[in-house]
């Protein structure tokens, strides 16, 4: 096989994003988005419901084409089915009847592409226990997931995606419907992902203040385009302003941020208030 | 203990052929509908199921007015419909349920027209009874060969498909993501789904093959957590239902109204709803137990909100 030898010289992003444009149902979904993601790095990819975020994943996982653009994944072009990508979907829906328990969802990881049935049962289980170990999921181990709370069946998901090591993580929303506690309890073990083994950690979430502590950029999403830079430069009046296209204003208060729309937008523009919940951008965070 | 085993076994029972051939049968095809029907429960495709048995009996009938073998009908038709209802029913669940009920009805309006010719042919009804709720005792004994490898070859492919059918069953987009074909996974399933339905129909009848590729997986999945281990449980608990089923309706032949026999069908249908019930009632003590156990130590819900069923009332 004929594989071109890297150039040292060249970028060594583990994901470069250049100027991807996607179309569905004839709507531009997204527009001209651009950014890099280095090994190890804690990206936020932050954005209202419905903002492109879970598109941008599947392009990124080849799952769907880009009009214009391109994705390099570890300096290379897209395939289908990247080995260096572990990824981790929106709502997955355990259902308390599938014969599954957490070793099992987790074992899947490392061989559920594969043809056959598993035959090397020692050294799987090995690599099996070590996965669980590293995301605190050992005691529940032989539980069905179905039975699991949320924040243990996230555990659960995200050893399933990196055990087959990856070095690129996608997680899409993994925090809606967790508690504050489960909440940050995922958060610190994802960081220590990133940290630990130099994984790139790449999340999406519609509330950007449970990843401020450990987000090293941030990738936000509005109305199909895209700002990215650290959370100083994006998270800013005029940035997020320009991205919605009305004025919004940024609201620090006890180190948490709040995005809502301005009370006054410039002229021109217009849109509606409603009980002091601003229509258009909203309240991205609460 | 002879005086029991003289009273579950009637006279004659061990020496009888076609018992033989039954009791063969049954297994084989017990074990093949067991082991593909868990599937069948966790993707949520009990109505497709359904579905293709009875639209198999479309097949069962016109193999019959042909002079074939009603087996080789069911299949044949089981595995068109199997493709028309996954080219019909794009991805979503709603519309593939809607062309399974399409599919459904177009199938049974054929075997309406083909179970009348048959009866006007043959001049009797009994072959209509025999297609729709199937005749274990009838079964041809030249046919056993053919039953016992179309059985090997449906589980032959679920063992090769076993690990990316599971995969998908959890989420299909974390399964494509992983590389997994997961529309062609789909449509292979789909065959051996309609060859094991088939196989079910053949032996149970078409109308009823569903208890058998639905019922033991739905009780082994309330026994069992490990995927493994719900294949074999529903296949052992599908053999115990259609053995007992043809022990009973072997021992019918006794009961009034005398010198009739119960249908083995019936039986077997009857046992399988029965060892569901049972495996509930199993799993509720045990999970009544466990509660009890651990009142002093409550869970964590998810949401973080406790439940307080005093506030109900």
């Amino acid at each position: 096989m004929n594989v071109p030898v890297p150039d040292p010289s060249a970028d060594d992003a583990i994901l470069n994003v250049d100027g991807i444009s996607v179309w569905l149902a004839g709507r531009e979904v997204l527009h001209d988005v651009r950014f890099r993601i280095m090994p190890g790095e804690f990206t936020g990819l932050i954005g209202s419901n419905g903002a492109g975020k879970t598109t941008l994943f599947r392009v990124i996982l080849g799952l769907q084409t880009s009009s214009t653009g391109s994705v390099l994944v570890g300096g290379r072009p897209l395939t289908h089915r990247n080995p260096i990508i572990g990824y981790v979907p929106q709502k997955v829906f355990f259902d308390p009847d599938m014969p599954l328990r957490a070793r099992d969802v987790v074992g899947l990881g490392l061989d559920g592409h594969r043809l056959g049935i598993p035959l090397d049962w020692g050294r799987r289980r090995q690599a099996v226990d070590a996965m669980l170990d590293a995301v605190d999921a050992r005691r529940f181990a032989d539980a069905r997931v179905g039975n699991l709370s949320g924040g243990e069946q996230q555990r659960v998901l995200i050893a399933h995606a990196l055990i087959s090591r990856p070095r690129l993580l996608l997680l899409d929303e993994p925090l809606a419907n967790l508690d504050i506690g489960a909440e940050g309890e995922v958060v610190a073990l994802l960081a220590r992902i990133a940290r630990g083994q130099r994984i790139a950690v790449f999340i999406s979430a519609h509330d950007v203040n449970p990843l401020l502590p450990v987000m090293d950029r941030l990738v936000y999403v509005a109305a199909g385009k895209t700002a990215s830079g650290t959370t100083a430069e994006v998270i800013r009046a005029e940035v997020l302003s320009a991205l919605y296209g009305q004025h919004v204003d940024v609201l620090r208060v006890h180190g948490r941020i709040l995005v809502v729309a301005g009370a006054e937008g410039p002229p021109g523009v217009t849109f509606e208030e409603t009980d002091g919940v601003a229509a258009g951008p909203g309240v991205v965070s609460l | 203990m002879n005086q029991v085993l003289r009273a579950l076994f009637a006279p004659g029972f061990f020496a009888s052929d076609p018992v033989h051939a039954a009791l063969v049968v049954g297994a084989v095809v017990a074990l093949v509908t067991g082991a593909v029907g868990v599937f069948t429960v966790i993707r949520g495709q009990a109505f497709a199921g359904h579905a293709l048995g009875e639209v198999g009996s479309a097949g069962g009938s016109a193999a019959f007015l042909g002079g074939a073998n009603p087996l080789w009908g069911f299949m044949g038709v089981a595995i068109v419909a199997a493709g028309l209802i996954e080219l019909l029913g794009l991805h979503r669940p709603r519309a593939r349920d809607v062309a399974t009920g399409l599919v459904l009805g177009a199938g049974l309006g054929l075997a309406a027209l083909f179970l009348y010719l048959d009866a006007t042919s043959s001049s009797t009804t009994g072959v209509a009874v025999t297609i729709l709720f199937g005749s274990l005792f009838a079964v041809s004994q030249q046919m056993l060969p053919s039953i016992v490898a179309l059985s090997a070859v449906s589980l032959v492919v679920l063992a090769v498909c076993y690990r990316m059918l599971l995969l998908s069953s959890l989420s299909s987009d974390l399964a494509a993501a992983r590389g997994v074909p997961v529309r062609a996974l789909g449509i292979a399933y789909l065959v051996i789904m309609a060859v094991a339905v088939s196989l079910a129909a053949e032996t149970i009848g078409a109308i009823l093959a569903t208890a058998l590729v639905v019922g033991p997986p739905a009780t082994a999945l309330r026994l069992t957590k490990r995927p493994g281990g719900a294949l074999v449980v529903a296949g052992l608990i599908g053999v115990a239902a259609v053995w007992l089923g043809i022990v009973l309706a072997y021992d019918s032949y006794y009961w009034p109204p005398a010198g009739h026999g119960w249908p083995v069908s019936f039986f077997v249908v009857a046992l399988v709803f029965l060892f569901y019930l049972a495996a509930g009632a199993v799993t509720g003590m045990t999970q009544a137990r466990r509660s009890r156990r651990s009142e002093r130590a409550p869970r964590r819900t998810a949401s973080g909100c406790a439940e307080h069923p005093g506030d109900a009332a």
